[in-house]
């Protein structure tokens, strides 16, 4: 039944972009004599001043988050954490991925890959992981973007609500997860 | 805030590379970081451009004003500072459903096109509005209706399996950031008048 859902949702998710990229202009070309072309090149030239505005903020972020990881400063939190943790039923496998998660995009896939080869993609502990990953987003980077992209440097409460919301997203992963698949 | 967590990550970052004798690694990271994130926003270039391209189309021809009045019950309750028809509220909803769809790519330039539509709304250009921290924390909570390919690829047969958590775990991470944020905007901490205010 879920294999169904799920292998139905990607069928349709694959028509959804050139669906978009032809769907719009028709309306437009069709409805509303839009000249398409000439719109779509003024949309365009955007992109190249946006991206290259978000190249500061970027670096600031991502250097500071590179440097984190690569200083070992999580395994010394996650031992300080480890027995807390423990002590409430978040189980310690999967707590350097929730730590991970809203830091790095690429370094969580990782941890996610290092669990699912160490304990097998039929573990809870795996399937923990996944739920971990699929269900946040990289909380540093998307902030880095979203407010790099208008030059807005003061973040006022968005990133404790960032935060929060990621560790509320892990705690909902093991939950959920111990509740209906473990 | 951010001056604090970010000057915070580096000191204890170089503070644990000296203890755990990789402060090699931590200099490392720090240069190649610096030159991945021109590779990251350079690669956005040609994306940013496409959507952006075919957003101005869909402005154009009246589609985002459609979808905005269609969608205004919810994103009054969310958004209430950002006037009715304004362009900013289609973004946001089309950036939602690429979200929700699982379209990372066309997600971030419909998101950073939301972003420039709610600064123009914005009287202290320096500083995030409650609609933009809102907007913000909806995305890094990621609601979302399909497993990101990495994930299917990763887990194989078992995908399936976390569907079902996946989707119930974001959307309590989701509920959570917009308590959050409107629990944190009326503090006076995070308050956005506060002129010199060195907290964030």
């Amino acid at each position: 039944m879920i294999e169904v859902v799920v292998g139905g949702l990607s069928e349709v998710a694959k028509y959804i972009i050139p669906t978009l990229l032809v769907g719009i202009p028709f309306y437009a070309l069709a409805f509303h004599k839009v000249p398409v072309y000439e719109v779509f090149v003024e949309g365009a030239k955007d992109g190249f001043t946006i991206a290259v505005r978000i190249i500061p903020y970027l670096v600031a972020i991502l250097v500071a988050v590179g440097m984190f990881r690569a200083s070992g400063a999580l395994d010394l939190l996650l031992g300080a954490l480890a027995p807390v943790l423990d002590f409430v039923g978040f189980p310690p496998e999967n707590l350097p991925l929730a730590l991970m998660r809203p830091l790095s995009g690429s370094g969580s896939l990782g941890l996610l890959t290092d669990l699912v080869n160490e304990h097998g993609a039929d573990s809870l502990t795996a399937k923990i992981g996944a739920t971990m990953y699929g269900s946040s987003e990289t909380t540093f980077y998307v902030l880095a973007v979203y407010f790099g992209s208008v030059g807005v440097v003061r973040s006022r409460h968005a990133v404790p609500a960032g935060l929060f919301a990621d560790a509320v997203g892990a705690i909902a992963a093991v939950f959920f997860c111990k509740l209906l698949i473990g | 805030m951010l001056n604090y967590i970010w000057f915070g990550m580096m000191a204890i970052a170089v503070a644990a590379g000296i203890y755990n004798g990789k402060i090699d690694a931590v200099t490392e990271a720090a240069i190649d970081m610096a030159k991945i994130s021109v590779e990251i926003a350079i690669g956005l270039i040609g994306i940013m451009a496409l959507w952006l391209g075919i957003m101005k189309i869909a402005e154009k021809s009246g589609l985002i004003r459609i979808i905005a009045k269609l969608l205004r019950p919810i994103t009054i309750r969310l958004f209430p500072d950002v006037p009715e028809d304004h362009p900013a509220i289609g973004s946001i909803v089309l950036n939602m459903s690429a979200n929700i769809l699982g379209l990372g790519n066309a997600a971030t330039p419909l998101g950073l096109k939301a972003m420039e539509e709610l600064q123009e709304l914005n009287e202290r250009k320096d500083t995030a509005t409650n609609s933009m921290v809102m907007f913000l924390a909806i995305n890094t909570s990621s609601v979302q209706l399909i497993l990101p390919a990495t994930v299917v690829a990763l887990m194989g047969a078992t995908a399936s399996e976390i569907f079902i958590t996946t989707i119930l775990a974001t959307s309590c991470s989701t509920i959570a950031a917009i308590a959050a944020v409107k629990f944190l905007e009326r503090r006076k901490r995070f308050a956005m008048e506060t002129e010199g205010d060195s907290n964030d």
